[in-house]
């Protein structure tokens, strides 16, 4: 069945300069200086782009950072724990703005 | 679980092994590793030294992990005979290669063992034994190995694929995880790993799946952490193994799927600096039988190796440094990222 998400299109990623070259590689030069040890370790990095990955949904960074974060000798519950907080994140900040619709709903209310 | 010999699986034969391996390399948009080394002016690969002698005593184990490029377990009966230990002791005593490798199945198995280390370090070679630490605990018999290693100045390296039971155990079989660290405390406890005492305890980190291994030092870091802080265990280094796609571990990528995957990111990885630094440049490697190969998988490949004389009893130093060495796709895993050998990684 064809379907809009390939997993063999990760592989691709570096394609894109085909298109626009000076641009992909700023791009690639800046990911691999964001993703390097730093004040943050590697590993580090690599268990919050997971969490991010989980955030903006996409099918291929959850395959790559799945990956990545395994390489790097992640554990399962170590991995499935950087998901919750991205969850956190995403539900504590649709209950949070609650407190504007609490605000509103005192606002016109008698 | 069973040996795939002993359970009838067609990767029993090495020569299934290598024609999927070269029918997939054939099939697929992927370069061969022959066509990788030539584009990096390395084929043929040569040697550039010969530092090792790396003799499996047998194939014989106590184990049956799912990645064993060996296939080994107790229902594996091969193992060295007296005979064949003493023309390699022979060919170190005419040589001046200062370092003996014994591997296995479970070195230590092998009845004559302790006399074949024993003799080995009469004749002052630096011995290391890839000890799989369960050994030490099967059977009281073994108890007393980590003190034999301690008098005779054996290295001990030991497989441990993670610092928790779940990941180990999934690899290793039940249990494992348990006995090992049994086992370290048991080495720790004579000196093994302990700053200063001389005695080396180095452990092997290899993925438990289809995927690399990440960074040694990052995994040695979080290895030395974890084991100390919840096990109080100690080791020397950490050496990051990448599987290399034959045996048990060629049989667990193909059903489960992962094969075309996994050799993609290996050959994706290549990288000419660890193909330099490849294992079989300094080393040769002898058969339970006395068959010499250029390397410990080569061996389960039955792949020959390419000089005149191919058994222990024929050795001769100058014709093996002027040999080819015999490569195929399984070579890719020695060569990707920072390259991958029994030491560690190479680049
Ligand atoms: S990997 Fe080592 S311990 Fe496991 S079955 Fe093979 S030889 Fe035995
Ligand atoms: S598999 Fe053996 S022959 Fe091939 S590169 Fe690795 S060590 Fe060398």
């Amino acid at each position: 069945m064809e379907t809009y998400y390939d997993p063999a299109d990760l592989k691709k990623f570096g394609n894109i300069s085909e298109y626009q070259k000076e641009l992909a590689d700023k791009f690639f030069s800046y990911y691999g200086a964001v993703f390097a040890e730093g004040a943050l370790t590697a590993r580090e990095k690599s268990l919050i782009a997971l969490a991010v990955a989980h955030t903006v949904q996409c099918a291929y960074c959850i395959d790559a950072y799945t990956n990545d974060t395994l390489e790097k000798g992640c554990t399962e519950e170590q991995m499935m724990e950087a998901v919750h907080v991205a969850a956190a994140i995403r539900g504590g900040s649709s209950l949070v703005h609650s407190v504007q619709m609490m605000n509103k709903v005192k606002q016109v209310s008698m | 679980m069973k040996s795939l010999k002993a359970s009838g699986h067609p990767f029993a034969h090495a020569a299934t092994q290598i024609e999927l391996l070269e029918k997939q390399a054939a099939t697929q948009p992927r370069p061969t590793f022959r066509s990788k080394l030539q584009s990096a002016d390395l084929f043929p690969l040569r040697p550039a030294g010969l530092d090792v002698l790396q003799i499996n005593v047998g194939k014989m184990c106590n184990q049956v992990c799912k990645h064993c490029h060996v296939d080994a377990g107790p229902d594996r009966k091969e193992i060295m005979t007296r005979e064949t230990m003493q023309h390699c002791l022979d060919v170190l005593a005419k040589t001046t290669i200062p370092t003996v490798d014994l591997t296995g199945g479970a070195p230590e198995m092998n009845p004559d063992f302790r006399w074949f280390v024993e003799e080995i370090r009469k004749l002052g070679r630096h011995v290391m034994v890839r000890c799989n630490l369960t050994i030490i605990v099967a059977n009281p018999k073994y108890n007393d190995l980590p003190d034999f290693f301690r008098q005779h100045q054996v290295d001990v390296v030991s497989s441990l694929p993670f610092y928790n039971a779940d990941k180990t155990d999934r690899q290793r079989g039940q249990g494992v995880f348990q006995d090992s660290v049994k086992a370290l405390r048991l080495l720790n406890a004579v000196g093994y790993g302990q700053p200063g005492s001389g005695l080396t305890l180095n452990l092997v980190y290899n993925p438990a799946g289809a995927f690399m291994p990440g960074p040694q030092a990052s995994l040695e870091q979080q290895f030395k952490r974890v084991l100390l802080s919840e096990f109080e265990i100690v080791f020397n280094s950490l050496f990051a193994i990448t599987n290399i796609p034959i045996s048990r571990y060629l049989d667990y990528l193909v059903a489960s799927g992962n094969y075309d995957n996994y050799m993609d990111k290996l050959v994706t990885a290549f990288n000419p600096a660890a193909a330099t630094g490849a294992m079989c440049r300094t080393m040769i490697s002898v058969g339970w039988d006395g068959q010499l190969y250029d390397c410990d998988f080569n061996q389960m490949l039955d792949m020959p190796l390419r000089a005149p004389g191919r058994h222990i009893r024929d050795f001769n130093a100058d014709e093996l440094m002027q040999r080819t060495i015999a490569v195929n796709e399984h070579c890719f895993g020695c060569t990707a990222g920072a390259g991958s050998s029994c030491g560690g990684t190479t680049a």
